[in-house]
């Protein structure tokens, strides 16, 4: 299959009450593809009256939606996921399109994992049970879960439709009406979710609002008719979404990022065979996706006697990371999603350098021909350096790994905490011992032991420290958009005396 | 000779003065993490709670610039620039709507900068 941009309407409204509809004041904004900088289509530029009238949809639509039966609901959900997998090859193009991303990625992981995502949600509900418990022989106490009701989630430009699914399925699954905003740099996919699949969900039951974060994020945000705030982005917003919801006192969640430790264990190099091979990918895993991932194995810890040897197989597998057009099946590594990314990064290779760090390969700007030479491209870099450099210590989002040295385990959990951030971490190694007490010790929410960048959706997502709280994926997800309803009953006739 | 933290360009001076025009008092906070975190964010004054979690760094263009004090740490040797580009960011920062972005650009403090700002700092 050959793949290409696909074609965009001129422009696009945003999906309220089950309609396209225009922003109210007539104001769109200019998407353009990072691939070449060229205009795709315009989206609504929306203000808080948009906003508003989706919020008013879904609170319109809740009390029904909510009582729907879990089959149903199910049933639905199974249905959505259908729609995606049919046009697959059209939300990966659009994907690509619209983030940058190498077209290899969003065939084989952005989407498959969106429409996995779905079916998940499907599944578990169907399966879930509540509780009775007898507290005594005349009391019972129920728990029954429901619905919170309206939800608002605020999604980031790095997966445009994974970073959906990954919160519209679990809020829908457990019976809530949603408003999303996606990401102003990536609008397209949730748009062209919403043509495909409005005739599945009632009105109101799923809204898309497009538009600029201070104009339309903090009217959502801030807004006392939704019930809870999802948000996936930095700290500085993260705390602004929480402070506007601490005056509604809605529960918010937050995934906010990290830096995360990937570590390498000598025993890693015992041997030249496959796992050998599995951990050299592994390292070079920090340009998956450009390195704009949350949990982007962006530290990269190595062992410091086998620093020499497996540097330079990591080195040439880097080197080998093959950059050009992001629809060619070929290309490993796409644009960056935005110029203002594109001169973060880059401004980032700088200050390393400046700090002392050493450019082992990479460090600037990737030169494409053709229409590529005006999108945003960086070379796979690697610098190397100590963790007190703040290329260690911020997250670039770009294909940017900081690597050192550590002498023994206490040192590698040292350097591996050592950080604000505790989302992901990576660790390897062939020492049974190491597989379970290293990452035991690691502050952060996700560690993948011989393995990196797995997400599949029974596994539960999260940061502790500043990346935030709350989980995604997984089953438990369910609770974090439900009430807990506890009916305690006396079957007991008399009465307490008391009065 | 007196030396600061976080200084501004002149590009990125006539934006602050514009969204001060329009949106009154504002100041710059750092941000951290996912996505557009690393970048400074403009917001409303009155909308972001500061308190002593954060570090005042100083003022660029009459805006006071905050950071999260551990984030500090990490950041302390190094001078900010408050410089302009193009670009479609995500977040709350006020400059989105314009198309332009706040970009942090960074150097190191000399050893006679740290010394001054040591003593004035206290």
């Amino acid at each position: 299959m050959n793949y290409s941009k696909p074609k965009f309407k001129e422009k696009y409204g945003n999906y309220i009450n089950g309609k396209f509809e225009a922003p109210d004041d007539g104001e769109y904004f200019e998407n353009h593809s990072p691939i070449d900088n060229k205009l795709l289509a315009k989206y609504p530029r929306s203000k808080a009256s948009d906003v508003n009238k989706a919020i008013e949809a879904a609170n319109n639509a809740k009390d029904a939606w909510g009582k729907t039966s879990v089959t149903e609901r199910s049933t639905i959900l199974n249905k959505i996921a259908d729609v995606i997998e049919e046009n697959l090859n059209e939300f990966a193009q659009m994907e690509t399109a619209d983030n940058g991303k190498a077209i290899r990625e969003t065939v084989n992981a952005d989407v498959p994992l969106a429409v996995d995502h779905f079916r998940y949600f499907a599944s578990v509900i169907r399966a879930e049970e509540g509780s009775a418990s007898e507290l005594n022989e005349n009391t019972v106490s129920l728990i029954i879960r429901e619905p919170l009701g309206v939800v608002a989630q605020i999604i980031p430009w790095n997966f445009p439709l994974l970073m959906l699914a990954w919160k519209v399925a679990p809020a829908l699954a457990s019976g809530n009406c949603v408003v999303l905003k996606p990401a102003e740099q990536t609008p397209a996919s949730a748009t062209f979710l919403a043509e495909k699949i409005g005739d599945l969900l009632p009105p109101g039951v799923f809204n898309v609002i497009h538009g600029f974060g201070p104009e339309a994020g903090k009217p959502l945000a801030s807004s006392g008719k939704v019930d809870k705030v999802a948000f996936t982005g930095e700290t500085t917003t993260g705390q602004l979404i929480m402070q506007y919801a601490s005056k509604n006192l809605n529960p918010v969640t937050m995934e906010l990022g990290g830096k995360s430790p990937n570590i390498f264990f000598n025993s890693v190099m015992d041997h030249d065979d496959d796992f050998l091979d599995k951990c050299i990918e592994g390292a070079v895993l920090f340009a998956f996706n450009q390195g704009e991932v949350c949990t982007a194995p962006s530290r990269l810890l190595i062992q410091e006697d086998i620093y020499d040897a497996f540097i330079e197989k990591v080195i040439a597998r880097t080197e080998a990371i093959k950059m050009g057009d992001p629809f060619d099946m070929e290309t490993m590594m796409g644009a960056q999603a935005s110029n203002d990314q594109h001169e973060k990064i880059l401004s980032y290779i700088e200050i390393g350098k400046e700090e002392g760090a050493e450019v082992l390969t990479g460090g600037a700007a990737k030169k494409l021909d053709g229409d590529l030479s005006k999108g945003f491209y960086i070379q796979p870099t690697i610098l190397k350096g100590h963790n007190k450099m703040r290329v260690f210590q911020e997250e670039i989002f770009g294909p940017v790994v900081a690597v050192c040295t550590f002498k023994d385990e206490a040192e590698a959990i040292e350097i591996a905490n050592d950080t604000l951030y505790g989302l992901g971490a990576g660790v390897w190694t062939r020492d049974a011992h190491q597989l379970y007490q290293i990452p035991r010790a690691i502050k952060a929410g996700r560690v993948w032991v011989n393995c990196y960048h797995d997400y599949p959706a029974h596994a539960p997502f999260g940061g502790y420290k500043k990346s935030g709280f709350g989980r995604e994926n997984h089953l438990m997800m369910l609770n974090h958009y439900r009430q807990t309803k506890n009916m305690l009953i006396s079957y007991d006739k008399k009465k307490l005396g008391f009065f | 000779m007196e030396f600061n933290r976080v200084e501004i360009t002149e590009e990125a001076t006539e934006i602050v003065e514009k969204l001060k025009q329009q949106h009154g008092e504002v100041i710059f906070h750092q941000s951290g993490g996912c996505c557009d975190g690393s970048s400074p964010m403009l917001l409303p004054k009155e909308d972001f709670y500061i308190d002593d979690n954060d570090i005042f760094l100083g003022e660029v263009s009459g805006v006071p610039f905050y950071m999260s004090h551990d984030q500090f740490e990490y950041w302390k040797h190094t001078h900010l620039t408050v410089d302009l580009t193009n670009g479609r960011g995500a977040s709350f920062s006020l400059e989105i709507p314009l198309g332009k972005r706040f970009i942090i650009r960074s150097r190191l403090l000399k050893e006679e900068e740290i010394s001054y700002l040591n003593k004035k700092e206290g």
